[in-house]
């Protein structure tokens, strides 16, 4: 792919992510900070392209598979918890819904 | 269609997945399914990666992805809600690490087959891609070691105060003009033993300065560092975007790069400091820049008087208004449903209770929310800083439960103080303050608190959910009488 048009998108996201984030409600941090952490752990294409390329050096087997495995749980850990974390607040929206039912 | 055309349309569709998973995180109603709306486009980016004709080593990467897979789900299983900070941390080190991973082993690639091989895979040419490797080593490591040290910071296996010694500034300059020159000398060098010396002088030295970068720093300062270290993890995963010319890479890491700097700005407002102040100042060590010792001119003289859980009863159970601030303090001794148990006892006996919640109270923004949330706090009991001050004269009773420096009026009178400026909660306006303290030491900004000589503030000493439990006995016995 073109240098330049990865650039160009490169440059767009930026300000794209100034702008997603710029009112959001403190109380609200938390999840967006680890929800968007799960969503650096979009090294995960990377890791599985690093690690599943032929070639029979067991170097790039160690590194990729390693890779492969921490950009996994930072992704699956990072979506759970928040998941789990916004699972609170949910139930507070219910309002007479108090504990049970809910894990 | 070819499988590459596929490919690149799934990944466009995850990229806007991204962001509007993103856009609906930042909103209390559509939070929950902006998560999961994000989730799904890291899925279908996983699902069409092993599609791409590269991809041909399974096993392993199948291995892989299951391993991370169950840890990841036994992570989020396990972890306390009030160890919610330093998991994010360890999450957002691997994620570093992993794209560290990325950059070694297309280092390793090239090394083993040459450019020329390796280019016919991937645009760029010979100085970019070192570059870019260089980047997501570099990134990729100081967040790795630096989200760690944060984690162990905030896990207790640290210690929480800053470390500071003669000359750091320096040796961090250091560190980072070897890190530049092993990169100048890997990009550049052309012949492969010198391109091998200066890449494993960069990716050794890029571990150490995630180390020595975070030793500054204080406890109370780890929100700003992790959101930062997570805008870090995000920019390693989009130079390693760069590396393999991948547009789903750089977008999210781009968004997730951009965001971060955003919520770290939004807390450094929020204590009145610049980041440039949070990181590098060694803020909270008690040498204040300056040279003026905390509590110097205007401050209060007094000393500390201590409350037994049975007067707190007394106080309480005359209390109409009661205000609770809650602090770092209610989530180490994870005292949040004995603090709803207290709260609902005393709107039984009539009182009107509000949660005043500071912006950065706790080692994570909205941290206090989450813990409340879990405890099933009504949302309307929740007041923020602006809403509750001009009501804290009307309150009779102000219960602060391990916060410190939020509540400092320090922070509004006294010039010396390092944390003079930062907006507070006025809670030395109620009638009576009562402050559960585990003992008598500073908080983690090392400042003495001049809340607590305050003629009418009393101590409630002691673990604060065992302190709590005492208050709350005490309730339950007039009740059953």
């Amino acid at each position: 792919m073109d240098l330049m048009l990865l650039f160009f998108i490169f440059v767009l996201a930026a300000f794209l992510g100034f702008e997603l984030i710029a009112k959001v409600p403190s109380q609200l941090h938390t999840p967006l900070m680890s929800g968007s952490n799960a969503v650096s752990g979009i090294t995960i294409v990377g890791a599985l392209i690093a690690g599943g390329t032929a070639d029979d050096s067991w170097l790039t087997t160690v590194l990729g598979t390693s890779a492969v495995i921490l950009a996994m749980i930072n992704v699956v850990g990072g979506y759970l918890v928040t998941d789990r974390m916004l699972g609170f607040f949910k139930k507070k929206d219910a309002g007479a819904v108090k504990k049970g039912g809910v894990k | 269609m070819s499988s590459a055309t596929l490919i690149n349309l799934s990944y466009i569709v995850a990229s806007v997945l991204f962001i509007l998973g993103l856009k609906m995180l930042g909103r209390q109603a559509t939070a929950r399914r902006g998560n999961l709306v994000s989730a799904v486009g890291m899925l279908i980016a996983v699902v069409v990666t092993l599609l791409d004709k590269q991809v041909v080593n399974f096993t392993w990467i199948v291995t892989g992805l299951v391993i991370g897979t169950v840890a990841g789900v036994i992570c989020a299983r396990v972890v306390k809600m009030t160890s919610m900070p330093e998991m994010v941390a360890l999450l957002n080190g691997f994620g570093g690490l992993a794209s560290l991973l990325v950059g070694w082993a297309e280092y390793g690639k090239i090394r083993a087959f040459g450019w020329e091989r390796y280019l016919a895979e991937f645009a760029g040419s010979p100085v970019f891609t070192g570059t870019v490797i260089f980047l997501a080593v570099l990134i990729g490591g100081v967040t790795f070691t630096g989200s760690v040290y944060a984690f162990a910071k905030l896990a207790g296996l640290v210690s929480g105060k800053p470390v500071l010694f003669r000359g750091q500034h320096l040796v961090n300059g250091l560190l980072l003009v070897l890190t530049a020159a092993g990169g100048g000398v890997a990009i550049f060098a052309g012949d492969p033993t010198w391109v091998l010396a200066g890449f494993t002088t960069y990716l050794v030295v890029s571990l150490v300065l995630g180390w020595t970068f975070v030793m500054p720093i204080g406890g109370g300062d780890m929100p700003v560092v992790i959101s930062f270290l997570n805008s870090l993890s995000g920019l390693a995963a989009c130079a390693a975007g760069f590396v393999i010319t991948n547009n789903v890479l750089i977008v999210a890491g781009c968004l997730v790069g951009t965001s971060g700097v955003i919520l770290s700005a939004i807390m450094c407002k929020a204590m009145n400091r610049s980041l440039t102040n949070v990181l590098f100042s060694g803020f909270g060590s008690g040498v204040v820049p300056g040279g003026a010792e905390a509590g110097g001119e205007g401050a209060i003289q007094g000393e500390l008087k201590p409350i037994s859980p049975e007067d707190t009863f007394a106080v309480l159970e005359a209390a109409r208004q009661v205000v609770i601030i809650p602090g770092y303090g209610m989530a180490v001794s994870q005292a949040q449903h004995q603090v709803r148990e207290l709260a609902d006892l005393l709107e039984q006996n009539g009182a009107e209770v509000r949660f005043a919640i500071h912006p950065v109270a706790g080692r994570m923004p909205g941290h206090m929310n989450v813990l409340l949330a879990e405890a099933s706090v009504p949302y309307e009991q929740l007041v923020e800083m602006d809403a509750i001050n001009p009501m804290m004269p009307t309150m009779d009773v102000a219960i602060v439960i391990g916060a410190n420096d939020v509540v400092n009026p320090a922070a509004a009178r006294d010039k010396s103080s390092p944390i003079y400026g930062m907006p507070i909660i006025n809670a030395h306006e109620a009638r009576t303050v009562i402050c559960l303290k585990r003992g008598k030491g500073t908080g983690f900004s090392g400042i003495e608190n001049q809340l607590f000589l305050l003629p009418n503030t009393r101590m409630l000493y002691g673990d604060a959910k065992a302190a709590l439990q005492g208050v709350v006995g005490e309730f339950k016995s007039i009740a059953a009488a």
